[in-house]
């Protein structure tokens, strides 16, 4: 049986791309199991008292060497932000290539805890900061230090001592530029450093309120459970910095949603499910439950989501366990196919997550395809002609197309770099000034322009030609033969429209990252959480791969 | 030191706003992260050619032929960069083109360098005493050291080098008479049983 991949004019709707869950294939998970027979060192810890100070954490396999160097300073509680605005924070990390010498320590003190304006060097990999949960990060350090552990509903419902509000890779500030980088065995998928800094720091996390508590109280202090640690996770503050990521990598993108949607296909063509296999989905399944109770937020937006996912998940278990057969030839594909009819959004792609979760065999062959090599497709292929782009647009982008960019609402947002602090912007072009500095992130708009344009023009007319006089479409004529070969690579909606939900955008690309809980503060930024219920780091030689559904388990 | 992908981003911005349009300012970008990449100071030069653009006019080639005579003002080198890209399997052709008063000659480098990679073909690029061999945007080999970059030059010519041995049959039949050291004379006993098919093959 050949099932097809699912329509790309579907599942990159921005409603679907926002309602993606975590999986098997997201970073954070590959990332552990890339990394889980690496050595695990805590090289340094050299914190005062109040537990300020440096401490270096690595991995360590042969001669290759990670090094995640921390820097805690004292800052006051009117200093503390999570808006990127903020110049301060409680702690600053950086992910350096190796083992650090002195020099590079105090050379980093300098610059780290500046973070955007400070400077890094190609030694260093990924670079990052992060604020306490105040209310959280202090009932555990009083508790602890007077001999027991910290509230547990308390924990459940924050989930972190500590949330990053910015991790940076890629050459950003003098960082090494993924080249240096990319032919390495273990960075075979997106995001690893980033992924191994926030990890790092989550441990660093425990030992710092460890540390902070003995000090208080070195007579009747206790070490924080680690069955609690394992529950916890690092929170993370996301604004629209994340956005247009999404939509300037498109062959990224594609590789990221291909390999869910191969990965999917491939566990709907399995004929006979093995009783093993079953149990493990369904458990899985039950498990998870647990995610969506304690998932907390103020959003109403989400909030409502949560509620409609919780019914239907209730609602799939009950046609699992009453109705369903899985004796049935191609059982995941009877379950996919009941999920389309009889559920939302948010149901099917959490469903689809899970339906992962037994066939490591099939998901992680993907992993090492859900990079991409960027360059090979940049060049535009001048020696096609008018013909062919347009029949790329209308088949690639024929709900665009439909879309009236004369009317206002179509029309009405527009995305913008902030002078002041260098991040991507949205705003409403009609009331705000700055639309004449806007960015090419209107893809939508600009494909329907490009076809327009094309309509009036010869078929055989060649695409160098007709470059010469429409260099203002250049950057989505790139774009659309980029589609022809990577179906998955645009967002199939309009992400300047007066309805847009950017955190739709963020939420994409955090699913994949590995993030649980989203928790959105407005439309435009959320919070979530990384790594809770993962192993620590002394336990990743032996660990549960379905450690995502047993949190406070 | 300045990543390369800062360096990227920053021309992509600068380029937009020195009125260049978005899908031209990715072009822009990716060659001067290409010409620092290959130690020619492609930030340098850009980032006088776009104050010099302020002050002064540019001219722009469009469609490019085998001689370009300039109308008077200096041809734009981003432009022509572009357009050379776009255009290199028609411009292939010609085996040889040249350009009068070409502004900011060493910003055409990189989309040359480019244009050698998407034909597979070796390209020379000249101006005034300076040479450039353009090899598959692999590398470039150049007697431009430590030189104070050009603001103009008065003609450019860019040659398709056929792609021919750069040695003599001579030259590699030596070589390969010295390689053969490396081999064993075979034995009837050897030819028997040391290969791994067998004499005959029908398949």
């Amino acid at each position: 049986m050949n099932i097809e991949l699912r329509d790309p004019n579907i599942i990159m709707k921005l409603s679907r791309l926002g309602s993606f869950h975590q999986s098997r294939l997201s970073f954070l998970r590959s990332f552990l199991n890339e990394f889980k027979d690496w050595d695990y060192k805590r090289d340094l810890f050299d914190l005062d008292k109040d537990g300020f100070g440096t401490a270096v954490y690595s991995f360590k396999k042969k001669s290759r060497v990670y090094s995640l160097i921390c820097y805690a300073n004292k800052i006051n509680d009117d200093e503390r932000s999570d808006r990127v605005i903020a110049t301060k924070w409680d702690a600053a990390f950086t992910l350096h290539d190796g083992v650090p010498l002195k020099e590079d320590i105090e050379r980093l003190r300098n610059e780290v805890p500046k973070q955007e304006v400070g400077r890094l060097s190609y030694k260093e990999l990924t670079l990052s900061r992060a604020n306490k949960s105040v209310r959280v990060f202090d009932h555990v350090v009083e508790n602890l230090s007077n001999g027991s552990q910290p509230n547990l509903d308390l924990l459940e419902k924050v989930g972190y001592l500590y949330r990053t509000t910015a991790v940076y890779g890629s050459g950003k500030f003098g960082l090494a530029d993924r080249f240096r980088i990319k032919n390495r065995e273990e960075i075979n998928g997106p995001f690893r450093l980033e992924m191994m800094l926030v990890y790092l720091v989550r441990q660093f996390t425990f030992d710092q309120v460890n540390h902070v508590a003995k000090n208080r109280n070195p007579k009747s202090a206790v070490k924080l459970d680690p069955k609690i640690c394992r529950n916890l996770g690092i929170g993370n503050s996301t604004g629209l910095g994340m956005a247009p990521f999404i939509v300037n990598h498109p062959t990224l993108l594609n590789n990221w949603i291909l390999s869910r949607e191969v990965a999917l296909k491939k566990i709907r063509e399995i004929k006979i499910a093995e009783t093993k296999d079953i149990s493990l989905f369904k458990e899985c399944v039950k498990n998870s439950l647990k995610n969506i109770t304690s998932w907390n937020t103020e959003s109403e937006y989400q909030l409502k989501k949560i509620k409609l996912l919780l019914k239907d998940v209730r609602k799939f278990i009950n046609f699992l366990e009453n109705e369903f057969d899985f004796k049935k030839d191609y059982p995941f594909n009877e379950i996919y196919l009941w999920l389309e009819k009889e559920t939302c959004e948010e149901c099917i792609e959490y469903i689809v997550s899970i339906m992962m979760e037994p066939f490591g065999e099939i998901v992680q062959p993907l992993i090492s395809q859900m990079s991409s090599e960027e360059e090979k497709y940049f060049n535009i292929p001048t020696e096609r002609n008018v013909e062919d782009l347009k029949k790329i647009l209308e088949n690639k982008y024929s709900d665009i197309l439909k879309i009236d960019f004369n009317k206002e609402d179509s029309n009405q947002k527009f995305w913008f770099i902030s002078k002041n602090k260098e991040e991507p912007r949205l705003a409403n072009r009609f009331e705000e000034s700055g639309a004449d500095l806007e960015q090419p992130l209107a893809i939508a708009r600009d494909i329907k322009k490009l076809y327009e344009r094309l309509l009036s023009l010869k078929n055989n007319l060649k695409i160098n030609q007709f470059l010469i006089d429409n260099s203002d479409l250049r950057h989505v004529v790139r774009r659309a033969f980029i589609i022809e070969n990577f179906p998955y690579s645009e967002i199939q909606d309009n992400t300047i429209g007066e309805n847009i939900v950017p955190i739709d955008m963020l939420r994409l690309k955090l699913s994949f990252f590995g993030a649980l809980k989203f928790d959105p503060r407005s439309d435009k930024w959320l919070r979530i959480c990384m790594f809770q219920g993962a192993p620590l780091p002394n336990e990743l030689k032996d660990y549960d791969e379905q450690w995502v559904y047993k949190t406070f388990s | 030191m300045k990543s390369l992908s800062e360096i990227e981003t920053t021309v992509k911005r600068a380029s937009r706003a020195a009125g260049y349009s978005w899908g031209i300012a990715e072009e822009v970008g990716k060659s001067i992260r290409l010409s620092e990449l290959f130690g020619f100071p492609g930030i340098k030069h850009l980032n006088q050619y776009y104050q010099n653009k302020k002050k002064e006019n540019f001219d722009d080639i469009k469609l490019i032929n085998k001689i370009n005579k300039s109308n008077g003002l200096s041809f734009c080198p981003i432009t022509l960069g572009v357009n050379f890209i776009d255009q290199i399997k028609n411009i292939e052709t010609l085996k040889k083109c040249s350009v009068d008063k070409l502004a900011f000659p060493l910003l055409l480098l990189p989309f040359l360098s480019r244009g050698s990679e998407i034909i597979g073909k070796k390209l020379l690029f000249s101006f005034d005493d300076s040479q450039f061999l353009l090899n598959f945007n692999v590398s470039i080999s150049s007697n431009f050291w430590n030189k104070e970059p050009p603001i103009l030059a008065n003609q450019v010519e860019i040659s398709f080098l056929n792609n021919e041995d750069n040695f003599s049959d001579n030259d590699w039949n030596n070589l390969y008479k010295l390689a053969e050291d490396t081999f064993v004379e075979e034995t009837d006993s050897l030819k028997e049983g040391a290969a791994g098919a067998g004499l005959t093959d029908n398949d």
